[in-house]
């Protein structure tokens, strides 16, 4: 574990925390020249003045609703984050409304912050955090959760929600992680499933006419009045009662007025929601340094190890016009040289071709860079890559068969052939594309030594192929693996997880068959991470609210930032949970490599993604069978359940406009 | 079959090199030079300047940094030269360009490029080493101690490893002044190592003990050829400006 932080001047705060780490001044004032002389003592200072163009700091006083958003992780990762981007703006554009960022900081500055009683502050306008009405946090990944605890610490706001009576800021969990917030149930006051842009304008709304009658029921009576929206789970009114073998028996409302059940929100007509509209340009250097915009969410493939495929249904797509105008306004605004086409499967838009070819005319004389990240196995994938590389090198291009054996795919229902691969990369190889990646995982559902061991046979045909195809020996592929956490809301939320010893052995006989091959062994890179991290991700993931008490021991016994192998200390975190759990008959291993039955309660069963149990456990179910099932987009709905359940309904073109108008853009 | 040769392109020519004076303040004073870099490429792209690129599969916009002062220093006087595919009126690219940037990444002079040995004329820096909570008779004895020394070995990390050198023969001018805190003023002769005020601090420290209580603020104020008689640092653009 990292060195723990000794000095703890505030992990018991008090009433008085926040109002003496605000040193005497006034409420939304900055801290920055506290903070000035702390900075010449760190690394990458840069990272925490904020100035950023596009930046936006607001009167305090004009404000109704202040809320600090956070990105629970380092700048350098958090800054670039679409959803933090977008809540930031849409909260900005409203006149009585302010939005400030926050970001994780490192050690180094936590450790000076602690010793000059710094709080911890917001990028924009250096304001303490304790002073916002809400804390917004966003979870991408559980493994935010303890950097989550550093700030509530460093903001002087108490750790258990039950200890703030007063106006700390409500704390607030969003992101993918938040669709089981059962294990940091206990640091929030509150959790939104979903899509955010209309949620935390509700929030706001619900705030601010609560603020302006004075404040009824104090606290409690806000967030009764949040709970009963529907659509805002408070956690502390519900309880969670457990079998003496550890199971869940039962999750309650403790509160008739308060709904068994909480959904999750859904945004419809993207085109209506044109963000960003003036993305962020750090000075930092971060992880993505582009104008991203996201052409469609949400996810009908079907892949069942995919959380977010599950979750983000349906599908709802971004016009071309309106694709378009969001990346010439964003490059306008921000001069960034890459344009980045989100989602969870680009190629899969049903204007994608149209889209890349416009954008790369467009773009063609200036200097522009497009990128599809996320990419699916086929030959137009291919067409689309060379389409958006027209000008540029083609080094690398990457595909995700995720599973190594035809068999194994069945069972993630990636439906893709080996002969689908094989054609795919020689295409690729084939249009001067050197490099290939492949993605897959390890410790899925059912699998034997010899489904990972095939990934090594695909790479050396990958090899073969491309050598075939461009008569050259200096291609490479490389293969990335991950290994597979079973998610909450998707089939395999019943799945044992593979332990990581297992992970381990199976990534060796891989290695070995990959490094003895002669004739192609040199020309395929293996990158992968040991299995030990998986399970402190598999724990959070699938944890109830005992794991709470796991989360809190561990940062209290130095985790911080456990996305980072150089800070993650799995050995700490597996001491941290024996003596967490104590006396409980659940330890880690009840909560990863064991398999759950149907008639378990799982600790977010009372939280609503749209997808009915009943269609999951059936899915699960193919899955052992090795049946696929189909995308729903173009074949009949297979009754997930999402759209009866939420009201929504799948969203696609084509629009019919094959044509953009040629460039508003100034000619240089 | 496609080839490995970079794409044919048209490649419009440098038709004019303009050199930008630019100043790094306030809390911008923590971004490094390759932060300042990446801010510098999309203001550029922001003011719809017609930057001229390299050829080549990753072709790069013309840009040329001077020396640059270290992360966590201010300075009012940086100097980079960019190359525009059509001529600009210098004023006009300062002002649009200073509208790009953040403020305190602020564009203070531009002028078009007549010459071309501009990197020689930075002959030396001047610097002012603000010091909190320091007596200006505290700085003048540690000063004091400093001009007596013929020569003060020093050691820094390096990108080629730790590096030592004398911090005190490239020094040509060391004055005190008082102000709400004690303030040194210093003229540095730009040689291989370059001495920094990081580095004047540290021969201090080894002289005198001089040890500040809180980080000092340190902002140059001026680079350029140097009077050896007066210690004067003058405008570089000057021969450009036809002066």
């Amino acid at each position: 574990m990292s060195a723990p932080v000794t000095e703890r001047p505030y992990t018991q705060p008090t009433d008085d925390s926040r109002a003496r780490l605000r040193a005497g001044r006034e409420l939304g004032a900055s801290h920055f020249d506290r903070l000035e002389p702390l900075l010449a003592k760190v690394t990458k200072p840069i990272q925490y003045v904020g100035g950023e163009v596009n930046s936006v700091v607001k009167d305090w006083e004009a404000a109704r609703v202040s809320w600090a958003l956070m990105y629970p992780d380092a700048y350098e990762v958090g800054a670039p984050n679409q959803g933090v981007q977008i809540l930031y703006e849409v909260l900005n554009e409203r006149d009585h409304l302010l939005a400030e960022r926050c970001y994780a900081v490192w050690p180094d500055l936590e450790s000076l912050m602690r010793q000059a009683g710094v709080p911890q502050f917001t990028v924009d306008g250096h304001r303490a955090v304790g002073d916002f009405d809400v804390l917004g946090l966003s979870f991408s990944t559980e493994l935010g959760y303890t950097n989550m605890l550093t700030a509530l610490d460093l903001a002087g706001i108490p750790l258990h929600a039950v200890d703030r009576h007063g106006d700390e800021p409500l704390v607030i969990a969003g992101g993918h992680a938040a669709f089981n917030p059962e294990p940091i149930s206990d640091f929030l006051d509150a959790a939104v499933l979903g899509d955010g842009e209309e949620a935390v304008l509700l929030i706001s709304q619900v705030i601010d006419e609560w603020k302006s009658e004075g404040r009824p029921d104090g606290r409690e009576g806000l967030l009764l009045r949040l709970a009963k929206t529907g659509s805002v789970y408070v956690p502390r009114f519900y309880d969670v009662e457990y079998l003496t073998d550890g199971r869940i028996q039962k999750v309650t409302p403790n509160r008739t007025d308060v709904p068994w059940r909480v959904s999750k929100h859904t945004l419809m007509d993207l085109d209506e929601w044109s963000y960003p509209k003036k993305p962020l340009v750090p000075l930092a250097e971060t992880v993505h340094e582009r104008m991203s915009v996201e052409i469609f969410r949400g996810c009908t493939r079907g892949c069942r190890f995919c959380q977010a495929g599950m979750i983000t249904r349906p599908v709802r797509e971004r016009s071309i016009t309106g694709v378009a105008e969001i990346v010439e306004r964003g490059l306008q605004a921000t001069g960034f040289e890459e344009v980045g086409l989100l989602s969870l499967s680009s190629a899969d838009h049903s204007e994608i071709a149209d889209i890349a070819r416009n954008l790369a005319d467009r773009y063609e004389d200036s200097q522009t860079s497009l990128s599809l990240p996320s990419t699916r196995v086929d030959a137009f994938n291919v067409d689309l890559a060379n389409e958006l590389s027209r000008n540029g090198r083609r080094s690398g291009l990457t595909f995700a068969p995720e599973g190594g054996s035809e068999r194994m795919r069945k069972v993630i229902n990636k439906l893709v052939t080996e002969e689908d691969l094989i054609r795919t990369v020689t295409t690729a190889y084939a249009a001067g594309w050197r490099h290939v990646k492949l993605y897959f995982m390890c410790g899925l559902p059912t699998e034997t030594d010899d489904d990972v061991l095939q990934i090594a046979t695909l790479a050396k045909e990958v090899i073969k192929a491309g050598r075939e195809v461009s008569g050259r020996r200096d291609i490479k592929c490389t293969v990335s693996i991950g290994g597979f956490v079973p998610k909450p809301h998707t089939p395999f939320q019943w799945a044992a997880q593979l332990d990581h010893e297992s992970t381990d052995a199976r990534l060796a006989k891989l290695k070995d068959a990959i490094r003895s091959d002669r004739e192609y062994g040199k020309a395929i890179g293996l990158r992968y991470h040991d299995g030990k991290p998986g399970i402190v991700e598999g724990i959070l993931s699938r944890g109830d609210r005992r794991v709470g008490r796991v989360i809190e021991q561990a940062w209290r016994d130095g985790a911080r930032f456990d996305g980072w192998s150089e800070h993650f200390s799995f050995d700490g975190w597996m001491a941290s949970a024996d003596v967490a759990l104590q006396g409980e008959v659940v330890d880690v291993d009840w909560y990863t490599i064991r398999e759950r039955d149907r008639t378990e309660v799982l600790p977010w069963e009372h939280l609503d993604s749209g997808l009915d149990t009943e269609w999951l456990w059936e899915d699960w179910q193919d899955a052992l069978d090795e049946v696929a099932v189909e995308d729903c987009r173009w074949t009949p709905c297979f009754d997930c359940g999402v759209c009866d359940q939420m009201g929504t309904q799948i969203q696609i073109g084509p629009t019919g406009v094959t044509d953009l108008p040629m460039p508003a853009i100034p000619s240089n | 079959m496609a080839s490995r040769r970079p794409p044919e392109r048209d490649i419009a020519p440098v038709a004019q090199r303009i050199r930008l004076r630019y100043a790094r303040l306030g809390r911008l004073r923590f971004s490094s030079h390759r932060d300042f870099q990446r801010a510098l490429e999309r203001a550029i792209r922001r003011a719809g300047l017609p930057i001229a690129y390299s050829a080549g599969f990753s072709p790069h916009p013309k840009i040329s940094y001077a020396n640059s002062a270290p992360t966590g220093a201010a300075s009012e006087a940086e100097y980079v030269e960019i190359g525009l595919t059509e001529e600009r009126d210098p004023d006009a690219v300062r002002r649009d360009l200073d509208a790009a940037l953040p403020p305190g990444l602020d564009i203070v002079d531009a002028v078009v490029a007549r010459t071309s040995d501009f990197a020689s004329r930075l002959e030396a820096s001047r610097w002012r080493i603000e010091l909190p909570e320091v007596s200006s008779a505290e700085l003048e004895r540690a000063r004091d101690a400093f001009w007596a020394a013929e020569t003060i070995e020093v050691e820094r990390m390096a990108k080629s490893g730790l590096r030592k050198f004398d911090a005190r023969e490239p020094v040509v001018l060391a004055e005190v002044e008082d102000g709400p805190c004690a303030i040194l003023t210093v003229v540095v002769r730009h040689v291989t190592m370059s001495v920094r005020p990081d580095d004047v601090l540290a021969a201090l420290r080894s002289v005198a003990d001089f040890e500040p209580p809180v980080p000092p603020r340190v902002t140059r104020l001026a680079q350029g050829p140097l009077d050896l008689a007066t210690h004067a640092v003058g405008d570089p653009f000057a021969p450009d400006r036809g002066d």
